[in-house]
């Protein structure tokens, strides 16, 4: 495989060189204004380089960016897929950059994308309306929170209802949204399989019980066979059933949210229809809903009248997530990305993440305690330090997967190949695991050594904290 | 590559295909699918696919619906003109199909240009911490609130906003504090800007945060910051300015007015109008460190001693610290920073100062113009603008804007006599066909 590295200024080992902005190389021009000196700053001081500097250093930094265009990242959790060229080609369309406030009847094609975005992604979840503000997954979450807490308090148990039930396995975000929205969180633990523990779950739920959050399949890979039955728990106790889209790549063409009794999803678009994920974001996180909660969808929804595309508020809105309609370019791509794929390619997308996985994990020789898994899979570097072994992958030139999590497995390394790997890559990257399995912990320890940085203090950055060219001086 | 009616990315031959079932000991893929009959989908989305060259007919058919105006718009979302080697630069696929940054060693291109971010608004803020993006300028002073109920040692529960907030940031602020007891309230503005007299009688000492925007909503520079910084100091509740990068190269230094937070939109670099899609910028005080939200890259060392970046203080987050981390916030808007620092980059602190005063120059003569347009009073409001201002009609407003939508214009009708007017470098050249649209429909 290439390096991804080449980049680097000089090989030498001595070489002095730092990349242009990296440091305060900056001038300071005065501030000159008509406005009167006292509502102006005096000066401002930044870099000020020729462009062909800038674009140099530019391209450098790409050159030591690793992404899906460079190799396979297989990053649990994270569905880091090919993403198609020709839907950033559409996003940048001078038609698609227009102001937020224009008038409905003169941006129909902007209402009419949002509203067969909104068609599409209601049949893929089996939901019935759909919300495209929230401008991430983790917004989803919350906008799903504040959806909960409108129908419980419209029902009159607004203030008896405090409590989400999260399984232990859950992201993060999970845990914070809810805390967001006021409540309190419920750990639920899993049973020895790794699933949802039915019995536990019984006991968790109750009278308080707003919600129980779940991911299927779950972080370890596996679907809650006793989705139907966990349903039932929650609703008989009066809670809500919020489905955590991050995983629903696996389930494309083969089971919907809406039909296993969820009542509230996100979707996470970025991850489960391949665009791009931008270094750490935009995303876009859409929230489906059945019919009972509609009425609550942020303020507006869009919908097709005979006249054209038209906004509304739903009668009982929470009102917004976002300033304006969320991460309406990410929408463009995602809508296109469904589009081109339509049915046949969505569910062989999901039957080729499935296989990936599977076919992955027979061949990597650390030990995968649970199945059988879908789309990712978690095995444990046993003796090994999970972050070592991560590391020294890099020395392989392959992005190493999600370490030390989900808790349930000791040391995880948790591995999502999805779709677009071919069985050439897979069998390069099994490799590279079997290769560090067999090393020693020197080795592991001080990897990687054949990077653009060796090892990096992680300790020094949090005890010294230097955030800007400003605090380099300290 | 792949059979008839799959993933045109998925890069499997049927042999391949056919050879890893059976390393798998499976018969087909179905098998792989531990899924109860009871809920498998087994019936169709509907869904039909698309060649690339037709999903782009048809996607482009779609926004060649949107009809071409003319854009004189503001109010908290603008268009500067976006240099080439921003949309160069950010398609690079080394950046733009990268993820979150946690393995720093062959990530540092993307870590560094989020460090020069960071540093870009420390500069212009003059405040310590900025962090690496937030979703948009409303959420943004969403968590800045949160912030405040954090890190303020006395109680207090309200949340004070110009009553010329836009509504829209009102309701996302209702939203994300609703679950921490705090109540949103909105105090008296005049002439576009803070009424301090009325703010004075509002703040108490159970106010937590006091927000007050420069340039205003209306776009009235605000000329009280001292004063505001005061009060809420007085009261011990958080100063928290609105404001973007481009006003900030400008305008007053946020630090020197006692601005504890910095929130805003920044993506008025590096972004198009992309239908509200933005970028929310944070900043506050190093006191505030351990209490930020969203992500940080702070610079370290490599095992050569060689300066490197990396993620820091990620015990915050929400994937560490769950429900007690400072923010919900994951993915974030780390590709649009990206953008925002190589604009300003290739701009320079030259050419950031000449864009902002150009942004206080525009709207002056512009609203000069259209003063002496029979039947319009411009600006309605005294003071110096930046960027936009208010109109007053004497025909109703609504029905103006109409006409010069017709005539391939768009202003905001703020009220039922006014109008506000957003100019920028990027509708500078339409300025004489919106004054003579003026001219005829006003």
């Amino acid at each position: 495989m290439e390096r991804y590295d080449q980049a680097r200024f000089s090989q030498a080992d001595d070489a002095e060189y730092e990349p242009l902005l990296s440091e305060k190389s900056t001038e300071e021009v005065e501030v000159e204004s008509s406005l009167p000196d006292d509502l102006t700053r005096d000066s401002l001081e930044l870099p000020d380089l020729s462009e062909p500097e800038l674009v140099r250093h530019y391209v450098r930094l790409s050159q030591q960016n690793y992404g899906v265009d460079t190799g396979p990242y297989p990053l649990g959790s994270c569905t880091m897929k090919y993403n198609p060229k020709f839907t950033e080609d559409l996003a940048a369309r001078p038609e698609a950059a227009v102001h937020p406030d224009r008038s409905e009847e003169s941006v129909q094609g902007t209402l009419g994308l949002l509203h067969g975005l909104q068609e599409q992604l209601k049949k893929i979840g089996g939901m019935d309306a759909v919300t495209l503000q929230p401008p991430a997954g983790a917004a989803g979450e919350f906008a799903g929170i504040l959806l909960a807490k409108a129908y419980h308090e419209s029902r009159g148990e607004g203030a008896q209802r405090d409590e989400i039930v999260i399984p232990d396995s859950a992201h993060g975000t999970n845990f914070a949204s809810a805390a967001l929205g006021g409540y309190d969180v419920v750990e639920l633990p899993s049973a020895d399989d790794g699933r949802v523990d039915l019995d536990a779950l019984e006991a968790a739920v109750g009278e308080n019980t707003a919600a129980l959050m779940l991911t299927n399949p779950n972080t370890l890979g596996l679907f809650e066979r006793d989705i139907e039955e966990i349903a039932d728990v929650v609703h008989d106790a009066g809670g809500l059933l919020y489905y955590d889209g991050a995983n629903l790549n696996a389930l494309l063409g083969r089971a919907r949210p809406g039909d296993m009794g969820f009542d509230i999803m996100h979707f996470n678009v970025h991850k489960t229809f391949a665009t791009p994920h931008g270094g750490g974001g935009p995303g876009a996180g859409p929230v489906g809903v059945t019919d009972d909660l509609a009425e609550f969808l942020p303020n507006p929804q869009v919908r097709e009248t005979d006249a054209g595309f038209e906004f509304f508020e739903p009668d009982s809105s929470i009102g917004k997530v976002h300033g304006f309609y969320g991460n309406w370019l990410v929408l463009v791509k995602a809508y296109a990305y469904i589009a081109r794929l339509g049915d046949d390619g969505l569910g062989d997308a999901a039957a080729k993440a499935v296989l990936n996985a599977n076919y992955l994990a027979e061949q990597v020789e650390y030990d995968v305690p649970f199945e059988p898994f879908h789309h990712e899979f978690v095995a444990s570097a046993g003796d090994q330090d999970a972050a070592d072994v991560a590391k020294r992958m890099l020395d392989y030139a392959v992005h190493p997967p999600t370490t030390k999590w989900p808790e349930i497995v000791s040391e995880a390394l948790m591995t999502e190949p999805t779709e677009v790997e071919s069985k050439r890559t897979l069998d390069q990257l099994a490799a590279a695991f079997n290769a560090v399995a067999d090393e020693s912990t020197e080795t592991i320890e001080s990897a990687p050594e054949r990077t653009t940085a060796r090892r990096i203090d992680q300790t020094e950055a949090a005890r010294n904290p230097r955030l800007s060219w400003h605090a380099l001086d300290n | 590559m792949s059979g008839a009616g799959g993933s045109p990315y998925a890069p499997h031959t049927p042999d391949e295909t056919a050879e890893m079932l059976a390393a798998v000991d499976a018969d087909s893929v179905e098998d792989l699918f531990d899924i109860p009959e009871s809920v498998r989908f087994t019936d169709e989305y509907g869904l039909d696919a698309r060649t690339e060259q037709e999903t782009r007919r048809e996607v482009a058919g779609l926004l060649a619906e949107n009809d071409d105006v003319t854009e004189f718009l503001g109010r908290g979302h603008y268009d500067h003109y976006v240099p080439s080697l921003v949309d160069t630069i950010s398609q690079r696929s080394e950046f733009i199909t990268s993820y979150t940054q946690y393995q720093p060693e062959i990530t540092q291109g993307f870590l560094q240009v989020l460090f020069e971010y960071q540093s870009l608004l420390v500069e212009l803020t003059g405040l310590e911490i900025a962090n690496c993006s937030m979703y948009d300028a409303a959420t943004a002073l969403a968590e800045a609130a949160l912030l405040a109920k954090r890190v303020r040692q006395a109680d207090g529960t309200r949340v004070l906003l110009p009553e010329n907030t836009r509504e829209e940031r009102v309701s996302v602020v209702e939203n994300y504090v609703s679950g921490n007891d705090l109540t949103v309230e909105t105090y008296p503005t005049e002439n576009g800007t803070v009424n301090l007299d009325a703010l004075r009688e509002a703040v108490d000492d159970d106010t937590l945060f006091v927000y007050a925007e420069n340039p205003s909503t209306e776009g009235v520079i605000e000329e009280s910051l001292h004063e505001i910084g005061a009060l809420a100091d007085d009261h011990d509740a958080l100063f928290c300015l609105g404001s973007d990068p481009v006003a900030l190269s400008l305008l007053q230094r946020p630090v020197d007015v006692g601005a504890d937070v910095v929130v805003g939109d920044a993506a008025v670099l590096g972004m198009p109008t992309s239908y509200g899609m933005g970028l929310g910028l944070f900043a506050c005080r190093e006191d505030f460190l351990r209490q930020v939200p969203g992500r940080l890259v702070g610079a370290s060392e490599d095992a050569a001693g060689k300066r490197a970046y990396t993620l820091t203080l990620q015990t915050r987050e929400q994937h560490i610290r769950r429900e007690r981390a400072t923010s919900n916030i994951c993915t974030n808007q780390a590709w649009v920073a990206l953008r925002t620092a190589i604009h300003a980059a290739q701009l320079g602190p030259g050419g950031l100062v000449d864009l902002a005063e150009q942004m206080v120059e525009l709207p002056r003569e512009l609203a000069a113009e259209l003063d002496d347009v029979r039947g319009v009073r411009a600006p309605v409001n005294d003071g110096h603008h930046f960027r936009e201002f208010v109109a007053h009609t004497d025909q109703p407003a609504p029905a103006v804007a109409a006409d010069l939508e017709a005539e391939g214009f768009a202003v905001h009708a703020v009220g039922d006599h006014e109008l506000q007017v957003c100019v920028t470098d990027a509708n500078e050249p339409a300025i004489p066909d919106l004054v003579a649209a003026f001219e005829e429909v006003a």
